[in-house]
């Protein structure tokens, strides 16, 4: 069994999927990435699912190794990647040797950097799933010497792979749809909602983002005497003084403070990946407009699959590469 | 105006249904608290769970069920429908609640260190303190949802005279497994707390464990009694499997 060592790790680094599902009923969220979109990516460039569990680097990556030479992948907010100097490219795979360090440093842009192994990290699921979900006591953060074991890597020829990278990591303009609760809120609130640029507040975690306007808050009517009720990631929820959050996977099952739409999924990953100071301004769309550029976790990967293109092939790794007498036909994925 | 295709149900007052988000529809019984509508959540979602229907999540909350599905295979069109023919096939306020539930009989240690604002909130429903233990060890509650937290019970109803308010203020903590009180309503704490409620007693009972199966203890629909113990047994319940808590099938 290969061994992921994490030498040294950054202050909010856990092992995440796609989360759990199917506990909404006894207050457990699905929780997972915060990032699903990374997730495919990782799994495009390792050829595999998506349902293969990845770390999650908030802010900051850290130094690691591993027992067996290993697959990897570099997926979502860019993170400055090296590996005994040698500057890694981002948004592709790379093959890790034994020998080698990996050090990655904080984020450039964006929040949430990921780095995904050929066969996942083997941890033992619990409720169906590996991610970790703190503020419900399941899984730890990763410390410093922390080892985890990783699965059997049914790809290890796939290496060396680049997706062209998209820019969800730097705010912009986020879609939502119209939901429960829309009808709570005037139509000149709901008209200056979209029309207001907002700022994510330093404030943000796995639960949500807060967002920051000038001008008065977004309230409704009677908006402390509203029945708690089923709230969701990608809920646009206002709080007692009007201020926005938008829910991210790890928040609440149950919320009492009312929501103007649901961010479509499709769109949360650049919520999430928005970093604190950065502007995101919002747009409603139609439920048909949403579901037009839809796709499952599944469906995504397929597409990104097909994107994924070689990386250059590095003369200077060979001495490396013939060192392991790995597959034939393997090609590096370090690129200078 | 009466839907031609229901006998039982005047259309025109079931529940509303919305889409929310783009895989779950939410289905509204009220929008207000009340015994008739967590009735009505509790067994229309135990009916869904049971039926053969494109869902693969079916929850309720205070007073409403949400199902969560697949956008790309069943269109919301087609959820909406299926939904309403559900509604109006029954009286969902007047139905039998689920049939698997359990009566659960919790030791509880009242006031004092274990409740420091019992007093407070007796003063608020009028009682005394012997009164006020009298009426709540005894009052048979049940788990109008569970959320918050996991593994966290909101617990109702309670009698009228314990529609007390929420404090202005919050506590900054309670322990797990505190009970606390408002709006004829109970919350038994999973884990440590701030609260709005009042602190009125102490439970040992492990609400979630994600190790156990299942691992909620309570689920959605179940009954409970807050039994009064003295404070000197407390240790002893605390060591005891499920914090001394044991269950029946509830009738």
């Amino acid at each position: 069994m290969t061994t992921l060592t994490i030498h040294r790790a950054g202050p909010a680094m856990t092992v995440q999927d796609l989360g759990r599902e199917g506990y909404l009923s006894i207050g457990l969220p699905r929780g997972g990435a915060a990032d699903r979109k990374a997730l495919c990516e990782s799994a495009a460039l390792l050829g595999q699912s998506p349902d293969h569990a990845v770390i999650e680097m908030a802010g900051m990556g850290g130094v690691f190794s591993v027992s067996q030479p290993t697959l990897i992948s570099l997926t979502g907010a860019p993170m400055r990647a090296t590996v005994d100097d040698r500057v890694l490219t981002w948004n592709a795979s790379h093959l890790l040797l034994p020998d080698n360090r990996l050090t990655i440093g904080p984020a450039l842009s964006g929040v949430y950097g990921y780095i995904g192994f050929g066969g996942g990290i083997a941890t033992a699921p619990v409720m169906g799933s590996r991610s970790t979900h703190l503020t419900c006591g399941i899984g730890a953060l990763i410390e410093n010497g922390t080892a985890l074991p990783l699965g059997p890597d049914r790809n290890a020829d796939r290496v060396g792979m680049i997706l062209p990278t998209d820019n969800r990591f730097e705010g912009g303009t986020i879609r939502y749809i119209n939901g429960p609760q829309t009808g709570l809120f005037d139509e000149a609130t709901r008209a200056r909602f979209t029309q207001t640029e907002f700022t994510r507040d330093p404030a943000a975690n796995r639960q949500g983002v807060k967002l920051n306007a000038a001008g008065s808050g977004f309230a409704t009517a009677d908006q402390l005497n509203i029945l708690s009720d089923a709230i969701q990631p990608g809920d646009i929820q206002m709080t007692g003084d009007g201020v926005p959050f938008v829910l991210l996977p790890e928040c609440q099952t149950v919320g009492g403070y009312p929501r103007i739409g649901t961010v479509i999924p499709q769109d949360i990953p650049k919520v999430a990946q928005t970093a604190a100071g950065a502007k995101i301004q919002f747009t409603c769309i139609t439920r048909e407009e949403a579901l037009s550029s839809y796709q499952s976790p599944a469906g995504l990967t397929r597409d990104l699959a097909a994107l994924c293109k070689p990386l250059i092939r590095d003369p200077a790794q060979m001495a490396d590469l013939l060192s392991y007498q790995l597959i034939s036909g393997m090609i590096t994925g370090w690129d200078a | 105006m009466r839907d031609p295709r229901s006998t039982l149900v005047d259309v025109t007052q079931t529940p509303d249904i919305f889409a929310f988000g783009l895989d779950a529809a939410l289905v509204r019984f009220d929008t207000t608290m009340s015994d008739k509508a967590n009735r009505a959540a509790l067994a229309f979602a135990a009916y869904l769970r049971d039926s053969h229907t494109p869902f693969h999540e079916v929850s309720s909350t205070l007073a409403s069920v949400t199902v969560r599905f697949d956008p790309l295979k069943t269109p919301f069109e087609e959820v909406e429908a299926l939904l309403r023919e559900a509604l109006i096939s029954r009286d969902w306020g007047a139905s039998a609640l689920p049939s698997d539930r359990k009566l659960w009989r919790v030791p509880t240690v009242y006031g004092d260190d274990f409740g420091p604002q019992l007093t407070e909130a007796a003063d608020l429903a009028g009682l005394s303190i012997t009164n006020a233990i009298d009426a709540l060890s005894t009052t048979r509650v049940r788990v109008l949802t569970i959320g918050f937290a996991p593994g966290l019970p909101y617990l109702g109803s309670l009698p009228p005279e314990w529609d007390i308010p929420r404090q202005t203020t919050l506590t900054p903590r309670v322990p797990a497994g505190a009970l606390v009180v408002a709006i004829r309503q109970f919350v038994l704490f999973a884990n440590a707390s701030p609260t709005g409620w009042r602190w009125i007693a102490q439970t040992a009972v492990p609400l979630f464990d994600p190790a156990r199966s299942p691992a909620s203890l309570f689920s959605p629909g179940d009954e409970v009694e807050f039994f009064a113990l003295p404070a000197s047994r407390f240790d002893e319940v605390s060591t005891a499997p499920n914090g001394g808590a044991t269950w029946e099938a509830a009738e």
